[in-house]
């Protein structure tokens, strides 16, 4: 298991080989994702696109350790997350991976800044750049004292970006981080996204149904039937 | 506590009620137990305050008639006073009888016939202590029955009148009457059914209910070595608490009423921290996607049950010794006793504690894979 902290570690981005995860059994059985290969350099901000039930979400769930493939490796900064055990892969998750959730999924009782520092506590240590920095990276500093409730979608979203970068993640995976915003507001947030993947040198890969929002991207790929393919 | 006291400030309305709801089971713990102290005390009050390590009854009574049953003699009286081990033994009367205050109101006394020169006479606070046929020292707790120093009570029935000369300096009841010690002569002629001013037979006042021990040193004697001697059955004295009249009876309600408070208070507290999980699922998957560990969601959710308990309690237990300071002043028996209240708040906290971290625990079988996805 790798133990490097995030001011030590080298990082090589996100590697998926022959990746395969299906469920059921026999005649019943799903590919959710099939025979998938996927690399993503540091400082690459990558998006995936694809109709409902394609496999996107799978894909982001197996290259966040939270889904075991049924086959293929998945080398996060050159480990091998198949081989690590649950508390492990929650550690590697702490250490080495930022998630970026659905209307930023922020925690109801914290405020935007209290949400960065959530992650210290998870993860035990200070964050190497500062939350109040992050903040202001988002154009969020003059709303760090919100709660959730009083912010509004494209703003959770800033402060989810931010809480994701805490830890100084080598891979930010991002899950439709436009489905709630209007136009304008969808535009600004991936290009917030673009701004930090490039800014951290962190390799992002972004689920989205939104065509609008690929401009901001440096790679644009298509799932259809848990395939992957250039778009 | 980073999370656990920012969300207990935020949900300040949920975690309200629920702290009401513990402060008020917390209320009622104290007000039980002021009642079980109260009943203790006005059941066996006069047995806890005397200094008697033991009580040697007739062979083979059973408990919960021992008072009423139970006839020994002097022979038994002396033959435990020859054990070694024991300072004293001497023989005490107890009877239960109704009586007429001089201003004709009715009076329920528990005559204890004693010594007036023995260990078993207790000390005058007001007035002075027995010396003759007759006299009586009444418990300070009589006074509220309008009795006073030289008023002369008459026992129904047999006549046989009684001089208040004193009074205890704190409250002595059996059996949730009052106590009037009195000579054991005057107790063996009441028990004999002598009228007033009636000669009884000699043998009357060779017996009495049980044999009164104090041991050396205020250890308790060797009972079965005292009972071989004496032929008796003799208890400690907590032991021969039971046999005061309806005290076991009174205490094993009480103590029933408490285990099922105890129960609720568990309960309620984890049907709460179920629900209040339940409604985190979301969030809570989200933190560990992002890597927190189960120990760190189940410390910080146990911890909020911890503050949310304390503070409850302290809130709930502050008002209960409010209301059990008033209750005290009137005629039910009730005794504020920091004992049995520290126990109970020990024991809410602690099966509360257990509620909310079994109720918690369902943190550690969250997927944190729903927290990616749709609606969620």
């Amino acid at each position: 298991m790798t133990t490097t902290t995030s001011s030590t570690r080298t990082r090589t981005g996100l590697d998926l080989t022959d990746v395969t995860l299906t469920f059921g059994d026999g005649d019943d059985q799903v590919a959710a994702l099939d025979h998938v290969d996927l690399t993503v350099a540091p400082g690459e901000l990558i998006a995936i696109v694809g109709p409902s039930g394609a496999g996107k979400s799978s894909l982001l769930a197996v290259a966040g350790g939270l889904t075991r493939p049924t086959s293929g490796s998945v080398v996060v900064d050159d480990t091998d997350l198949i081989g690590l055990s649950p508390r492990a892969l929650a550690t590697f998750r702490r250490d080495h991976l930022g998630f970026v959730f659905q209307s930023g999924n922020l925690v109801p009782a914290l405020t935007a800044l209290d949400q960065l520092r959530l992650v210290e506590k998870i993860t035990g240590r200070r964050a190497a750049t500062p939350p109040e920095e992050l903040l202001r990276a988002v154009g969020m500093d003059q709303h760090a004292g919100r709660r959730p409730g009083r912010l509004s979608g494209g703003e959770r979203q800033r402060v989810g970006i931010a809480r994701a970068l805490v830890a100084s993640p080598s891979v930010l995976l991002v899950d439709e981080p436009t489905a709630a915003l209007d136009r304008r507001r969808s535009h600004e947030i991936v290009e917030v996204l673009a701004h930090q993947t490039h800014e951290f040198s962190v390799a992002t890969v972004m689920v989205t149904h939104d065509h609008d929002v690929l401009e901001h991207c440096d790679r644009v790929l298509e799932m259809v039937d848990g395939r992957l393919r250039p778009a | 506590m980073f999370l656990a006291l920012r969300e207990l400030a935020f949900a300040r309305t949920r975690f309200g009620l629920m702290g009401a709801v513990i402060a008020l089971i917390a209320v009622l713990m104290v007000l039980l137990s002021g009642l079980s102290s109260g009943l203790v005390v006005d059941g066996v009050s006069g047995l806890m305050r005397s200094p008697i390590g033991a009580i040697a009854f007739s062979e083979g009574t059973k408990t919960d008639s021992a008072f009423t049953r139970s006839e020994v003699t002097r022979d038994q009286s002396e033959a435990w006073a020859a054990q070694d081990g024991v300072a004293d033994a001497e023989l005490l009367g107890t009877a239960i009888v109704n009586a007429r205050n001089a201003d004709g109101s009715a009076l329920d006394l528990t005559l204890f016939g004693v010594e007036p020169d023995g260990f078993v006479a207790p000390a005058a606070a007001q007035g002075r202590e027995i010396a003759a046929e007759g006299e009586a020292v009444l418990s300070s707790s009589a006074r509220d029955e309008g009795v006073g120093l030289g008023d002369v009570i008459t026992l129904d029935r047999l006549g046989t009148e009684l001089t208040v000369v004193g009074f205890t300096a704190d409250q002595r009841t059996f059996g949730h009457v009052d106590i009037a010690f009195i000579p054991l002569t005057t107790w063996q002629e009441v028990h004999a059914g002598a009228l007033a001013g009636e000669q009884v037979d000699a043998a009357a006042y060779d017996v009495a209910s049980a044999v009164a021990v104090r041991g050396l040193n205020g250890h308790v004697p060797g009972l079965a070595a005292g009972d071989a001697a004496a032929g008796t059955s003799a208890r400690t004295i907590t032991a021969a608490f039971d046999s005061s009249p309806g005290y076991t009876a009174e205490l094993m309600t009480m103590e029933m009423i408490k285990a099922f408070l105890y129960a609720i208070s568990a309960l309620v507290v984890g049907a709460f921290f179920t629900l209040w999980t339940v409604q985190r699922t979301r969030e809570l998957a989200v933190m560990r996607a992002m890597g927190a560990s189960t120990r760190f969601l189940l410390t910080d959710g146990v911890l909020q049950a911890a503050v949310l308990l304390l503070g409850a309690l302290v809130v709930g237990v502050a008002v209960g010794l409010g209301f059990g300071t008033l209750l005290q002043g009137t005629g039910m028996p009730f005794a504020l006793e920091s004992g049995p209240i520290v126990t109970g708040a020990a024991l809410l906290l602690g099966l509360g504690l257990a509620g909310a971290a079994i109720a918690t625990a369902r943190i550690a079988s969250i997927d944190p894979v729903t927290a990616l996805g749709e609606n969620r």
